[in-house]
C-alpha cells in the first residue's frame, strides 16, 4: 500500500554529472514537511548548461503530482539521459501527450479604479429601476387581487401572518420590555435632579409611542422576516423552484411577493402596538422601582400625555416599514444567482439595506408629520 | 487468507436504525483492492446510508466499518483525515463549491495540504482537468456556468486531486445523456487503468452496472444478499434479482455485456 519512504533527490558529481530520485513520490510523501524544501533547494543547485542524466528507477512509487514536480524541473520537455521504471512510463507519456493542452489560461482582468465609480453608478441605476419595476408589479398585483378577493392568495397570506406576526411576539416582547426599563431608568434619573418626576410618562409615552416602538420593531423584523424572505426566495432560485413556478403560470408577483407584503403590512401595526406595550410595561415597572410611581398613575396620565396622533402616527409607520422590508426583502431575493456565495451575500445586503430604508422611512415621517401630535 | 488482509474495505455485523425501522439488519460486506464493486438494491434499502457511513458521514446504530484497516467510526482526527487523503468521493449532483471555479475546486484539496508550490498544483490541477476533458478556459469558469456532464467531470477530478486509492461513486452516470454516460464510463475505466483504483459506486443504471463493475452487491432483505461476479449475481434466484436484471431493460443491458464479452475473445 502506501510507501512512506521519503522522496529524495540527489546529485552525482562525478565524471558524468547525474541526479538520481529515490523514495515516494507522491502528493502524500511530497506533502510531508520540509520534503518540497529539500527538493527545491537541490534543484537549484543543479548545474546548468551541463545535460544531465536523470536516473529515477530507484523510485519506488509515483503519482501524477509527482511526475509534474519532475517534469516542471526539466523544463517541461523529456531529459535526453532519462533512466526509469517501465511502470512509470505512462506518467511522463500523459505530460508529454498533455503539454498542448497544459497552458495556462490568461489570467482574468483585474478591475481598474476608473471602472469602479461607472460600475456604481451602473448598479445603483440598475437596483433602483428594478425597485421601481417591483413597486409597479405590485400596484398591478393588488389591483387584480382587489378586482377578484375570492381568488386571492389567502393561504400564503395567512401562512406569512403567522411566520412573520406571530412567531415574533415573543423577541419584540423581551427586546421592548428591556429598552423600556432601560429608558425609564435613564429618564427618571435626569428628571429626578430637576424635580419632574411626573414628566417621566411624557417622556417615556411620546418616545416609545411615536418613535421607540415602530423603529424597534421594525428592525426586529427585518432582520428577522427580512432575511429569511431573501433567502427563501435564493434557495427557490438554486433549486429552480422560481422557474417551476413560472413554468406551471404561478407569477412570482402575485404568490409569492404580494402576500409576503400584505402579511408584512398587516403584521407590522400589530407588532408596532405589542412592543409598545411591551415597552411601557417595562418602563412603568422601572419607574416603580426607581420614583415610586404607581402603575395606577402611570396608565390614567398616559392618554393625556400622548395625543391620539401619536398612536395613528406609529400605526402607519408599521405599514408602511413593514411594506418596504417585504420589498427590499423580494427585491434582492429575486436578484440572487444560482450559487452560495450570492446568496450569503444577497441576504447581508438584503437585511442592511432594509434597516438602513427604515431609518431613512422613519426620518421622512419625522419631518412630514412634525407638527402634528404635540 | 492471503485475500482477506488485502480488504480495503469491511464491514462487520452492521445494522442501521431510523427510529424503528431497520435499514440494515446485521450487513457483512468486503470489498478487495482493484475491484469496482457495484452497490445495488430497491429504492430505500439503504446503498447511499451504506456508502455514507463508509465515509464516516453517518454512523451505524451497530457494528464496525473499516476502511484501510482502520475504524472510520473510532478514528480520531488525524487518522480520519489521513484517510479522507486516500479516498475520494463524487457525489451524486458533484457538489462542486459554488464560490469557486472549476480549477479552484480541484486546486482546493491540493492547496489544503500546505505544502505544494503555487505553479506546481496549477500544472496539476490543468492535468487533472485535461484528464477528465476540461479545457483549461472551462476551467476557468464558475460551476453555475458548467453543464451537467462538465460538473460531473470537474467533480471527478476533484475526487481524483490528491490521487486516492479509493474511489466512491453516487450514481456517476444519473442526469446524464446516454453518450455522455457512456463516455464519462469509459472515462472511469481508463483513469482506473493510470491510477489503480478501487472503485465503490451505487447505481441504478444497468449499462454503467455491466461495462465498469467487476463485483455487484446486492441489498435486499436488509443485508447483503449476494455478492459476486455479474455472471454469478444474474443466476442467483432471489426476487428481487429476478426483477431487476431480468427486466426488459436488464436483459438489454445483459446482451450488452454478452456482446463485449465475444469481441474480447
Amino acid at each position: 500500500m502506501l510507501k512512506t519512504e521519503p522522496p529524495v533527490l540527489t546529485f552525482n558529481r562525478q565524471d558524468h554529472p547525474s541526479v538520481s530520485a529515490s523514495g515516494a513520490w507522491h502528493v502524500h510523501a511530497l506533502a510531508v514537511e520540509n520534503a518540497i524544501p529539500a527538493i527545491m533547494s537541490t534543484l537549484h543547485g543543479l548545474p546548468h548548461g551541463e545535460t544531465l542524466a536523470w536516473d529515477l528507477s530507484k523510485i519506488n512509487a509515483l503519482d501524477h503530482i509527482g511526475a509534474q514536480l519532475l517534469w516542471n524541473a526539466w523544463g517541461k520537455a523529456r531529459p535526453p539521459q532519462l533512466t526509469l521504471l517501465p511502470a512509470h512510463e505512462t506518467f511522463f507519456a500523459l505530460l508529454e501527450q498533455a503539454a498542448a493542452a497544459l497552458v495556462p489560461p490568461p489570467p482574468r482582468p483585474t478591475p481598474s479604479l476608473l471602472d469602479w465609480l461607472p460600475t456604481k453608478v451602473s448598479g445603483f441605476a440598475d437596483h433602483s429601476l428594478s425597485f421601481l419595476a417591483l413597486i409597479g408589479q405590485l400596484t398591478l398585483d393588488l389591483g387584480r387581487f382587489a378586482g377578484n378577493l375570492r381568488r386571492g392568495p389567502w393561504k400564503e397570506i395567512s401562512a406569512n401572518i403567522y411566520h412573520i406576526g406571530y412567531q415574533a411576539l415573543g423577541i419584540t416582547a423581551l427586546v421592548g420590555f428591556l429598552i423600556g426599563i432601560v429608558l425609564s431608568y435613564l429618564s427618571a434619573q435626569q428628571l429626578h435632579t430637576f424635580g419632574g418626576d411626573v414628566y417621566l410618562v411624557n417622556i417615556l409615552g411620546m418616545s416609545i409611542i411615536r418613535e421607540l416602538g415602530p423603529l424597534l420593531a421594525a428592525i426586529l423584523v427585518a432582520g428577522r422576516s427580512g432575511s429569511a424572505i431573501t433567502a427563501q426566495l435564493g434557495v427557490m432560485r438554486v433549486t429552480e423552484e422560481l422557474d417551476a413556478m413560472l413554468v406551471m403560470g404561478l407569477p412570482h408577483g402575485f404568490r409569492l411577493i404580494m402576500p409576503k407584503v400584505i402579511a408584512l403590512a398587516i403584521s407590522m401595526p400589530l407588532l408596532v402596538i405589542w412592543t409598545d406595550a411591551m415597552a411601557l410595561l417595562g418602563g412603568m415597572f422601572s419607574a416603580k422601582l426607581e420614583l415610586g410611581l404607581a402603575p395606577s398613575y402611570f396608565l390614567h396620565k398616559l392618554p393625556d400625555a400622548v395625543p391620539l396622533a401619536n398612536y395613528l402616527i406609529g400605526l402607519g409607520k408599521g405599514v408602511a416599514f413593514g411594506s418596504l422590508i417585504a420589498l427590499v426583502a423580494c427585491h434582492f431575493g429575486l436578484r440572487i444567482k444560482a450559487n452560495t456565495e450570492s446568496l450569503g451575500e444577497g441576504t447581508t445586503t438584503s437585511v442592511v439595506t432594509a434597516i438602513t430604508i427604515v431609518i431613512v422611512a422613519d426620518a421622512v415621517f419625522s419631518i412630514v408629520f412634525s407638527g402634528i401630535g404635540y | 487468507m492471503e485475500e482477506s488482509n488485502q480488504a480495503i474495505i469491511r464491514i462487520q455485523n452492521l445494522w442501521t436504525q431510523f427510529g424503528d425501522y431497520v435499514v440494515h439488519q446485521d450487513l457483512n460486506l468486503e470489498i478487495q483492492a482493484g475491484e469496482i464493486v457495484s452497490l445495488v438494491g430497491g429504492s430505500g434499502s439503504g446503498k447511499t446510508t451504506l456508502l455514507r457511513q463508509m465515509l464516516g458521514l453517518e454512523h451505524p446504530t451497530r457494528g464496525t466499518v473499516s476502511v484501510f484497516g482502520e475504524d472510520v467510526q473510532k478514528a480520531d482526527p488525524i487518522q480520519l483525515q489521513r484517510l479522507r487523503n486516500r479516498w475520494g468521493m463524487l457525489f451524486q449532483h458533484g457538489a462542486l463549491f459554488s464560490a469557486l471555479s472549476a480549477f479552484d475546486n480541484v486546486a482546493q484539496p491540493m492547496r489544503e495540504l500546505h505544502a505544494l508550490p503555487e505553479d506546481l498544483i496549477r500544472d496539476a490541477v490543468l492535468l487533472k482537468l485535461h484528464m477528465v476533458g476540461i479545457s483549461a478556459e472551462d476551467g476557468m469558469k464558475m460551476p453555475a456556468d458548467l453543464s451537467g456532464g462538465m460538473i460531473k467531470r470537474v467533480a471527478l477530478a476533484r475526487a481524483l486531486a490528491l490521487e486516492p486509492e479509493l474511489l466512491f461513486l453516487d450514481e456517476p452516470t444519473a442526469g446524464l445523456d446516454p453518450n455522455l454516460s457512456e463516455s464519462f464510463v469509459e472515462l472511469i475505466q481508463s483513469l482506473r487503468q493510470e491510477m489503480q483504483l478501487t472503485l465503490v459506486m451505487v447505481t441504478h443504471d444497468l449499462d454503467t452496472l455491466f461495462s465498469l463493475s467487476t463485483k455487484i452487491a446486492v441489498l435486499a432483505d436488509k443485508q447483503v444478499i449476494a455478492m459476486g461476479t455479474p455472471e454469478e449475481v444474474v443466476k442467483l434466484p432471489h426476487p428481487f434479482i429476478k426483477e431487476f436484471f431480468l427486466g426488459a431493460r436488464g436483459l438489454r443491458a445483459m446482451e450488452g455485456l454478452h456482446a463485449s464479452e465475444q469481441t474480447v475473445k
